[in-house]
């Protein structure tokens, strides 16, 4: 039973578990969907496919700006350039002239795969598991129930297979049409592996679900190759550096090609035996329970080679504790254990009980929005404080801003110098007047840090005492150097100048009237937010058009050019500064690209867009850092974007769980938590106490409506026949 | 009697074959084979080659219910209709959209609903009957009267609201059960009490007038008179003859959903983390797996028509005068 002599009895996990190296984490609305390496592309998949699989780069756990360091590789390899005709480049060369980039990365030796039934082998060394029927997997509906397990050491072959598979055509594969631009020979290699599939399964059904084994080690390519057991060559297209954020993503994991056969025998599909959910990879940590939308269990991985936690970190990390492990042994913890939990009100109850050590591990919303909870609620501020939750809060890749349209003869580039010059103040004045701290105080509740450029703190490229930190157009220094944004006086200058004092044109005497799209419908909800916009510009006696319709709509406008100032976001899809500024790239120009670009402002500028062509082709250094200065000085002096904020997120943790540094980019951070179990189990019988004296009081209630009952039941059964009847009638 | 059950199940796959026509056309009309495919892909990019991939290796790439371009029966049969509606009846459910085993699925599932729903179900028929009995046993009185509109009171308030208080109070404020999950073996009863004890409260008002209103009717009737003449107690009177006569309505009420409690109470399983077939039904219907739909709708129908069959049986036990032709 759960509730042992002294022990809580709300627990839901089984008895004494808060006693054990455990973490015990929630997932909502349902279970990962792919956790195949080469399907999976989905964050809500990440807390799994990055603890099970070890893709060949991983970042850093404490470093910020980002900074990636090997895994399964050795180190991050450096590139190769050649030209056309093979003959190898300066490291320095410019990009244009490469046509082709070679990777040869190093894979550590000594990497064991998990212990798996794909590699268990009889006595006389053949494959135990590699040739059964259905009447062999009749009873076998997990991985567990093979009786028989092996491993072997990870070869670089490993990785090759795993990168020949991206051409699948059987399972989804995310990121072939991304790869198939890059890497050398991959295009082709798809079509034909679609021919050979084709031969394959010619004479079967087309809802056959037992497909013949599709082997990639028979078809090989020439963009991705094993030189040796312990070096991989990926040939890729030109130079492109952001490649290697790719090589940190679980498409780049091994995939031993023993997984593939053990999975393509007759029956196993039928029984959820997959690669989809039966992850076979070399992490710290295992698959061994997939109940769908219900739990998930991983424990820790035997055979992992042991990975040390890091002794440095960005300045701070010492005094948040986050050095205290440097140089142990990681995983810290022996399983986890995550539970599905539908309801928010039951998640969050559990969490504050003790039985949650997270209520989100792999999201920082739900940090966030305890961190608002406790401003909204003294109550619960005393309650997370009293209980020790931990909401380390970090800026992310993101950024919101509003943006003006270059096209726009009004506040885009202008025609003539004159013209140019009254629009480039006309912007400058309106950043001013925008108060982006009083729109993160109210709107996002104090969450948030506002924005002097487009990239965010903790990318290469933000510096805490360069331009990107400090947009001289719009802020000046107080005398302790924090900035501060300039007055409205002046913005109403910079008005006067671009030809609109008090709001209106100088010549005409017309009040002066912008357009403002804004990204969703004009909600009850969004009331609030369209009306201090209108409020910003009035301060400037600028009148504003609010345009707000649904979100397609809004994009199809952007699409065509056809907005005058809008307010949009971005999400890095890497943490390089090259995705934030490729927004402002000329030739990504929306409205010229058909709405393929990014660059929702059509911003041209010959300068900018120089600086960026050199800056994409350049590795994070000293020579990179200088022309992302010069890039966001040219913004901030054009004012293209009236910078906006980057949103601050919390992860939340109990006291007893240590090194839960934020971050939404590290995926494999699990590995790194370290528990303290004692601790939790005397917090967990503190707070989960079990209250008894109602009970009496409620048996008491139920007995004093007994009696009077039993009392005239009495009563009755002694009375007169015709009494009773008459009491009927 | 074997005749009667025998036409009857005859009707019963009539039903069927209409039930999964309906399921079939209602699906089909707000989803199409390309929105479920996109579904079921999901991710950032969902390319066309994929989503025809995706319909031709689960078969729906075929018209739905007429072939024209196919020849003779095959127009008919060569359907994503009758593929997919055919092996339901040798109770073949094959696998669901996104590729898992659907009878394995409700083999697991269909325990926990079970654990939840039976519990419920008997425990909740007999608070009902004893609390609508003494109602009517204390006819007339004060006692009625408070009876009565307790009855009212807690029929008046939403069963989600029982849970939340439930949760509330049991959980967080007493801490003595678990706020929701699930486990098998001998923590079951610590996951179900509470869950069990709101299920049969949340009913208890309504059910109890309800079969307060059978009583009434049957106590003002001539064997009664009779029963008191010969000098039995109320008790007597009101738990062996009253509640023997007034059966028939109640056994309508309850044997017909008996079947059904294979299939989980959705609120429930759903607030108390219960794995059950409740959740399974609807995580399908939102996730557009019209396989899973397709198959809980179906089995949802035969155990309906196995329990009106269960009823009509029923009725020839509790009143000898019934038969069945």
């Amino acid at each position: 039973m759960l509730s042992g002599c002294g022990d809580v009895l709300n627990n839901p996990h089984p008895i004494g578990s808060e006693k054990t190296n455990t973490l015990y984490v929630p997932f909502t609305e349902r279970s990962p969907k792919y956790l195949d390496p080469t399907s999976s592309y989905s964050n809500d998949e990440t807390p799994f496919t990055f603890q099970v699989y070890e893709p060949l780069y991983a970042y850093h756990f404490l470093k910020r700006p980002y900074e990636l360091q090997g895994r399964a590789a050795e180190t991050v390899a450096t590139p190769r350039y050649l030209d056309k005709s093979g003959q190898p480049l300066p490291d320095d060369i410019d990009g244009e002239s490469v046509a082709e980039t070679v990777f040869d990365i190093k894979i550590r030796p000594g990497i064991k795969y998990a212990p798996h039934p794909a590699f268990a082998k009889k006595a006389n060394g053949e494959f135990a598991y590699h040739a059964m029927s259905r009447v062999d997997i009749q009873d076998k509906f997990r991985i567990g129930d093979f009786a028989e397990t092996g491993t072997r050491e990870l070869v670089a072959d490993d990785f090759v297979y795993a990168i020949r598979r991206l051409a699948t055509p059987r399972v989804k594969s995310g990121s072939f049409s991304s790869m198939a631009d890059y890497i050398v020979g991959l295009k082709e290699y798809g079509e034909k592996i679609i021919e050979i599939d084709k031969a394959l399964r010619k004479d079967l059904p087309p809802t056959a679900r037992d497909l013949p084994f599709l082997d990639f080690r028979q078809h090989a390519f020439p963009g991705a190759e094993a030189i040796n057991k312990h070096t991989l060559r990926i040939r890729i297209k030109g130079k492109y550096p952001q490649f290697k954020y790719w090589l940190a993503m679980t498409f780049f994991s091994p995939i031993p090609w023993e997984a593939e056969v053990f999975y393509a025998q007759p029956g196993m599909v039928e029984k959820n035996l997959s690669l989809n959910y039966w992850p076979v990879g070399t992490g710290p940590f295992m698959m061994t329970e997939f109940v769908e939308n219900r739990r998930h269990v991983m424990v820790r991985n035997p055979n992992f080679h042991g990975e040390l936690y890091p002794c440095e970190g960005e300045a701070g990390d010492k005094a948040a504790g986050y050095l205290d492990d440097c140089g142990k042994t990681i995983p810290f913890v022996d399983k986890v254990v995550f539970d599905i939990e539908k309801e928010g009100v039951p998640l969050q109850a559990k969490f504050l009980q003790g039985y949650y050590d997270s209520p989100a591990i792999a999201r920082l919303d739900y940090g966030t929005n305890l961190i608002v909870a406790m401003g909204d609620s003294k109550e619960k501020d005393a309650e997370f404080r009293a209980k020790g939750i931990k909401l380390p809060t970090t800026v992310e890749a993101n950024v919101w801003y509003l943006g003006f349209n270059w096209l726009d003869p009004l506040v885009g580039k202008g025609d003539t110098p004159e013209q140019m010059t009254r629009n480039r103040k006309l912007r400058q004045a309106l950043s001013i007047a925008l108060d982006w701290e009083e729109y993160i105080a109210i709107f996002e509740r104090g969450q948030g840090v506002p924005a002097h450029g487009p990239v965010p703190p903790s990318l290469f490229g933000y510096r805490d005492d360069g331009p990107a930190a400090f947009n001289p157009v719009v802020y000046k220094k107080d005398v302790e150097g924090k900035p501060v944004r300039r007055s409205l006086d002046e913005a109403k200058q910079l008005l006067a100048e671009a030809g609109y004092p008090d709001g209106r044109d100088a010549k005409s005497g017309k009040p002066l009237v912008v357009n403002f799209d804004y990204l969703s419908s004009p909600t009850p909800g969004a009331k609030a937010t369209l009306d201090w916009y209108t409020k910003q510009f009035a301060k400037l006696g600028i009148q504003l058009e609010v345009r707000a319709t649904d979100y397609n709509r809004f994009q199809d406008k952007i699409n065509r050019g056809s907005v005058q100032i809008y307010y949009w976001g971005w999400l890095a899809d890497y943490p390089d500064a090259e995705n934030f500024l490729f927004m402002l790239y000329g030739p990504n120009a929306r409205a010229l690209t058909g709405g393929n670009g990014a660059n929702s402002s059509n911003y041209q500028s010959p300068e900018f867009d120089r600086l960026f062509q050199k800056m994409k082709f350049l590795e994070d250094g000293p020579e990179k850092q200088e022309l992302i200065d010069q890039m966001i000085r040219v913004v901030q002096n054009d004012a293209v974007w009236s910078f906006g904020h980057f949103p601050t997120s919390a992860a939340a943790y109990h006291q007893w769980v240590f090194n839960g540094k934020p971050t939404q980019i590290i995926r494999n951070h699990i590995g790194y938590l370290r528990l303290d179990p004692a601790l939790r189990a005397t917090q967990v019988a503190a707070w989960n106490k079990p209250v008894w004296w109602p009970i009496p009081l409620i048996v008491l209630a139920l007995v004093a409506a007994i009696v009077p009952a039993w009392f005239a039941w009495r009563r009755r059964e002694r009375e007169t026949a015709a009494r009773t009847l008459a009491s009927t009638t | 009697m074997i005749d009667y059950i025998i036409r009857r199940i005859g009707y019963g796959v009539l039903i069927l074959i209409g039930v999964n026509l309906f399921t079939f056309l209602l699906f089909f009309s707000v989803n199409t084979p390309d929105d479920m495919a996109r579904m079921s892909i999901g991710g950032k990019r969902v390319s066309d080659d994929a989503i025809v991939k995706w319909k031709v290796a689960r078969g729906y790439d075929k018209p739905l219910v007429w072939n024209a371009s196919a020849s003779g029966v095959e127009k008919l049969t060569d359907t994503i209709f009758v593929a997919r509606s055919l092996p339901l009846f040798a109770l073949d459910f094959g696998s669901s959209d996104s590729g898992r085993d659907i009878g394995y699925e409700i083999k697991q599932r269909m325990w926990p609903s079970l654990a939840l729903a039976a519990p419920t179900f008997v425990l909740g028929v007999f608070a009902v009957i004893v609390a609508s009995l003494l109602l009517v046993f204390f006819r007339n009185t004060y006692l009625e009267f408070w009876g009565f509109t307790f009855a009212v009171f807690l029929m008046s308030i939403s069963s989600l609201f029982y849970i939340l208080m439930g949760q509330f109070f049991f959980s967080r404020v007493l801490k003595l059960v678990p706020i929701s999950g699930y486990s098998g073996g001998s923590d079951l009863f610590v996951f179900l009490a509470l869950p069990v004890l709101i299920g049969i409260v949340s009913r208890l008002g309504s059910d109890s007038l309800f079969y307060r209103t059978l009583f009434l009717e049957e106590i003002g009737k001539d064997y009664v008179r009779t029963a008191r003449s010969k000098g039995l107690s109320e008790t007597v009177v009101l738990f062996r003859h009253v509640l023997r006569n007034a059966l028939l309505p109640i056994l309508t009420s309850t044997v017909a959903v008996l079947p059904l409690l294979f299939m989980g109470a959705l609120i429930m399983e759903s607030f108390f983390g219960i794995p059950g077939l409740g959740g399974y039904t609807i995580e399908a219907i939102n996730a557009q797996d019209f396989a899973i739909v397709r198959s809980m709708v179906f089995i949802g129908s035969v155990l309906y028509i196995v329990g009106l069959i269960l009823t009509d049986i029923s009725y020839t036990l509790a009143d000898p005068r019934i038969r069945l032709r």
